[in-house]
């Protein structure tokens, strides 16, 4: 550590014992909605964090960043974490922080940079993206939302789908068709537009885990201005490329303060709701025995991950067994979720309220949503085509893919 | 498999071939149907003798070569493939392992050399009843002068005919329901008080019945100090169930091999079965068994090696794991094979019979689910 990154770190301890509001020590916001419930401090914390760059500290200071390098933005963000704090403008921007600003700052002009990325740094404008579209889901580039030139502004009909945040976004970057004529990756533009206004309408997409940040969001003669195209006329393509890395980049920081707490194991979690018999055995032999198989399928998970990272060490041919993994982790983590619920009892058949704890409710949320890994990334039913096709080499079956 | 060193890859390839060229599932048939008192062949286990697998255990001190149980359970894999029948896994595994545990120096060198050269059978004989019970063992150790009289009875005894030295253990304090009180006996198989009676089993191999009517043994019979034999018993018996692990996965990875190799060939419907997606679904889940099987087998084996304080747990885990996967692979064996599959003719019986008894040694599934369970404080 050098001498310049302990003077930041001193200076940043230091402000953020004087600025920091009390009332929100070691809270923090979840991804969407519960800002609400910690009050005004919330809003006077952000107006600080964005007066001193610290929003987005890497961002230069002229588009209101904090003109900070990487590693001074580390010790920054140390310092906050230590104090209980956090930056919670990444949240509040929806898109803009983690994957709209860094391709601004790439492939914006003078002019897109000096309008859009202010507005960001200081957590006032949030972003959603507007790619994926009911036919273009995995295949996105055979996207069909139209744009057309209509003189200083494109019109924009079409819809797209899974738009993270659209209902309550102020601006949207949207993946739109150009040329028609063109093969289907080099007639596709990235337009910026702002939602506000007659011919965009969003639906919430309700999920079976209850309110989800998904929307559907309807283009019907929508106005992108020409001034907000970013990157070339019919090269949208090499944007969204660039936009989704920085998305895979995004995954990691960038969240709210969490307890940073290991999450209670199954098995003890079961004895304080189902109890103990004199032994110390679980009160419920049938549950105990369908946890102990669940732990083993876990624990063979694991050590199976790890045997084929050992195995890929010493050869230079993966071993089959990293095919059946996505099948292995789907089972383990939907039976946990299973279990847990079970184990609760009717307390793990809350929906919301009182009455429920939030470890309860978010079993529930988790039991739900974890319906979707049989689904994504190619079906329980799709992987096992695959092994028995491409690994096990028996004849195709009745279906092509 | 796991990244194996270049000494395990050489011996894997030696045990590959030699099953494959000189015991293939046809000895184990011959061997039965010759009604071999002993249920094993004797120059297949000269054979094995002579390749240096009674040795892989023991240390170079006393004639072996310490490759270690994760070597060992290389070679019981590939003797699981085609059911070869040998004392080895009683003597140089069970046997070997007690013995290198619990035994003194002059007991190592009387016995390990012994192992080596396959002049010395040792064998465990722990289980009394139908089901494996190490808490539950009764057969009384009593103190007499300069040594002890064993009293008693010992089921099921893995390689009990051929033994030449059981490894008891008996009651010398404490009452059934605890392992506190036991003590392990090194006991010639020629002492006075000592009748076996050989067991015919679904398996065809060998197991012995043994009685014990007032054995007198010397205090320097003793593995290990005396009363505190459970504990030696319990690290003795998750050394066999790793290394039965192993094998049940050979075992196992066979009857799949057999049964993938029949869905690409066998026709019905002008198709070859494999085609049918019920068919290959239930191959891949199959499969992923498998391989999950597997790590579990090799980490047991390999916590062994690296003296991890893990080894009940992964123990517990792989004898529990392989096991249900080969009971459900012996039943598909039969099953996807249809009719050829329920004649004598065909092998895959043979799978079925030795994998139930594969599954009951040294505590079946269930057992081992409890046990996982306990040691994990639920």
């Amino acid at each position: 550590m050098s001498d310049e990154l302990n003077a930041l770190r001193k200076e940043a301890r230091d402000w953020i014992a004087a600025n920091f509001p009390k009332s929100l020590a070691g809270k923090g916001i979840g991804m969407e909605g519960d800002a609400g419930t910690l009050g005004p401090d919330l809003e006077i914390w952000r107006t600080r964090l964005a007066a001193k760059g610290w929003g987005a500290p890497t961002w230069p200071v002229e588009y209101g960043g904090g003109g900070f390098s990487h590693p001074q933005a580390r010790v920054i963000n140390e310092a906050l974490t230590a104090a209980g704090a956090f930056n919670h403008i990444p949240l509040t921007t929806g898109m803009g922080i983690t994957m709209v600003g860094p391709t601004l700052l790439e492939y914006g002009t003078e002019d897109q940079k000096r309008r859009h990325l202010p507005g960001i740094a200081s957590g006032e404008v949030r972003w959603c993206l507007g790619l994926s579209e009911p036919n273009a889901g995995s295949d996105l580039a055979s996207l069909s939302t139209k744009a057309v030139d209509n003189g200083d502004h494109f019109v924009l009909n079409g819809q797209k789908t899974w738009t993270s945040g659209a209902d309550i976004s102020h601006w949207c970057g949207a993946l739109v068709r150009t040329d028609p004529k063109a093969a289907k990756r080099d007639g596709i533009s990235f337009v910026m537009l702002p939602m506000d206004q007659p011919g965009v309408e969003t639906r919430p997409i309700r999920l079976i885990a209850g309110a989800s940040p998904f929307c559907e969001t309807f283009f019907n003669d929508a106005i992108a201005e020409k001034s907000d195209l970013l990157g070339k006329l019919n090269d949208g393509w090499s944007v969204v490329k660039r936009l989704l890395q920085h998305e895979r980049q995004s995954q990691t920081g960038a969240r709210g303060a969490s307890s940073g707490a290991k999450p209670t194991p199954i098995h003890v979690l079961a004895k304080t709701y189902v109890g103990t018999n004199e032994d110390g055995s679980l009160a419920d032999p049938d549950l105990r025995l369908r946890l102990v198989d669940h732990l083993m399928d876990a624990k063979a998970h694991g050590l199976t991950i790890a045997r084929i990272t050992a195995e890929a060490r010493g050869n230079v041919e993966v071993s089959a067994a990293a095919s059946i993994l996505k099948n292995s982790a789907t089972k383990v983590a939907q039976i946990k979720a299973e279990l847990t619920v079970e184990l609760m009892g009717a307390q793990g058949l809350g929906w919301e309220g009182a009455t429920f704890t939030n470890t309860e409710l978010g079993a529930v949320r988790e039991w739900l949503g974890g319906k979707a890994m049989s689904i994504y990334g190619g079906s329980f039913e799709v992987q096992n085509n695959i092994i028995s096709k491409n690994i096990l080499g028996l004849p195709e079956t009745t279906q092509k893919g | 498999m796991a990244a194996l060193t270049e000494e395990q890859s050489m011996l894997k390839d030696q045990a590959t071939a030699w099953v494959r060229d000189e015991s293939p599932v046809q000895k184990f048939r011959e061997m039965r149907d010759s009604a071999e008192a002993q249920a094993f062949t004797p120059a297949t286990w000269q054979a094995m003798v002579e390749m240096g697998w009674t040795g892989i255990l023991i240390p170079e001190a006393y004639g072996g070569s310490d490759l270690g149980f994760l070597t060992f359970g290389v070679v019981l894999e590939q003797l699981g493939r085609q059911l070869t029948a040998s004392p080895l896994f009683a003597s140089a595994l069970v046997g070997a392992s007690a013995v290198l545990l619990g035994g003194s120096e002059s007991q190592k060198q009387r016995l390990l050399p012994a192992v080596v050269k396959g002049s010395e059978i040792l064998t465990l004989a722990a289980d009394e009843g139908p089901r494996h019970a190490p808490a539950a063992i009764a057969l009384k150790a009593q103190k007499r002068g300069g040594g002890f009289k064993l009293t008693g009875t010992k089921s099921f005894v893995v390689e009990g005919m051929a033994a030449t030295t059981f490894i008891v253990a008996a009651r010398t304090a404490g009452k059934p329901g605890s392992v506190d009180g036991l003590t392990l006996f090194l006991v010639p198989a020629s002492a006075q008080g000592i009748s076996r009676t050989r067991l015919a089993t679904v398996d065809s191999r060998g197991y012995a019945n043994v009685v014990f009517e007032g054995v007198d043994v010397g205090d320097d019979a003793a593995l290990g100090s005396i009363g505190s034999g459970g504990a030696l018993l319990e690290q003795v018996l998750d050394r066999a169930r790793a290394g039965l692990s192993a094998e049940m996965l050979g075992t196992a990875a066979q009857a799949f091999d057999m049964t993938l190799d029949y869905l690409k060939t066998r026709e019905q419907f002008g198709r070859v079965i494999g085609s049918f997606q019920a068919l290959g679904h239930r191959a891949a889940m199959l499969f992923t068994s498998m391989e999950l099987a597997r790590s579990c087998a090799e980490a047991a084996l390999q916590a062994i090696d690296a003296g991890r304080d893990d080894v009940p747990e992964l123990c517990s885990l792989a004898k529990c794991r392989v096991g249900d996967f080969l009971h459900e692979m012996s039943n598909q064996l039969i099953q996807i094979h249809g009719g050829i599959g329920m004649t004598d003719e065909f092998d895959a019986g043979f799978y079925l019979k030795r994998a139930r008894v594969l599954e009951s040694l040294y505590g079946n599934q269930a057992f081992h689910r409890d046990r996982y369970a306990r040691l994990l404080g639920f």
